[in-house]
């Protein structure tokens, strides 16, 4: 552990405000009409966040040392290839961490 | 109304999240583990969380002793969503009994596209399947995620690289989310600004700037986006 039990259950705390809050706010809040700019960033941010997660997994790799980022590479393609042939959550999952687990202790 | 046949309904709707949880929970569990988390920590969070990606992410904000801004910031990103499912919940739950807060704590991706598909059979009840709907998905999530906590410390096999189990399911909620839509600047605007501030920032400092950057970049190119809202 990185951090000690006390400061691990304050980060967990404060994950666990913000998601819980978000869920409960419309609930407080929005009781009769929403703004507009609400439902706008509600609306487009889940698509913009979800490829900012995408390369935030992928911040600690490098494609000038190590394995050059290569069975990455080749692990995305399969999920996405995996997911948009099967459109099958846990198989695409499931198959890309297994490629991968493969690739890093065997291959590279 | 059928007490009996409601469960029995719920239980069989709750069938593919069982799977999903299962799985899902148990990769986030062998991953807090790694992270030298017994398994209660995954109990702590699967209750006051319940949400995958949420979690996923924790796993690495605690690994790499993230500061509490940095999390509160991150949090707000990922969860964004939740306030638009609450705010489609609005009239659905309007009328529901002291059960409302737990409803709305268990909002998750999977119990909302579940309680948003429409008719329920004749007999069963609105009120208790969407009760036990939410108990039934939230016990299999905790299920998961301890269950992998505790393999994840029990067995000592090679794990090098199953934290791309993270990866993965952002890769696919992504092909998921293109597939949907035909506007797709909204989730090259994410990939393409949060590339940049990596390269320019390194990997310690580009997070925060990221999401203040993409903020920005949305509200600049609202008008090109608006529509989008009026699809949903």
């Amino acid at each position: 552990m990185m951090l000690d039990w006390k400061q691990s259950l304050i980060l967990v705390a404060v994950m666990a405000v913000v998601t819980m809050g978000l869920r409960f706010l419309p609930f407080a809040v929005f009781r009769k009409k929403t703004p507009k700019a609400v439902l706008y960033f509600g609306q487009v941010l889940p698509y913009a966040v979800m490829g900012m997660l995408v390369v935030y997994c992928l911040k600690d790799v490098s494609v000038v040392s190590g394995s050059h980022g290569i069975p990455e590479a080749i692990s995305i393609a399969l999920v996405a290839g995996l997911h948009i042939w099967k459109k099958n959550t846990l198989l695409s999952m499931v198959a890309g961490t297994l490629c991968y687990m493969a690739l890093v202790q065997f291959v590279f | 109304m059928n007490l009996h046949k409601t469960l029995r309904y719920a239980f069989r709707q709750s069938l593919p999240v069982l799977a999903g949880y299962t799985v899902l929970g148990m990769g986030f569990g062998v991953l807090l583990r790694q992270a030298g988390y017994e398994w209660w920590w995954a109990v702590l969070m699967s209750i006051t969380m319940f949400s995958g990606s949420m979690q996923y992410v924790a796993v690495d904000l605690l690994a790499t002793g993230a500061s509490v801004v940095a999390t509160a910031i991150m949090a707000l990103m990922v969860n964004i969503r939740y306030l638009f499912y609450g705010v489609s919940m609005l009239e659905r739950y309007r009328d529901a009994g002291p059960e409302k807060p737990y409803l709305i704590a268990a909002l998750t991706d999977e119990n909302y596209s579940i309680i948003c598909s429409p008719e329920l059979p004749e007999g069963v009840s609105e009120r208790w399947f969407r009760l036990s709907l939410c108990a039934m998905t939230h016990c299999y999530w905790i299920f998961g995620s301890v269950l992998g906590d505790v393999l994840g410390g029990a067995f000592h096999f090679n794990s090098a690289g199953i934290e791309f189990s993270m990866t993965a399911l952002f890769v696919v909620i992504f092909v998921e989310q293109w597939q949907k839509t035909k506007q797709h600047l909204p989730a090259v605007t994410g990939v393409v600004i949060t590339a940049v501030c990596l390269v320019v920032l390194g990997p310690t400092g580009f997070l925060i700037p990221s999401m203040i950057a993409i903020t920005l970049a949305l509200f600049l190119e609202r008008r090109w986006l608006e529509d989008m809202v009026h699809d949903a």
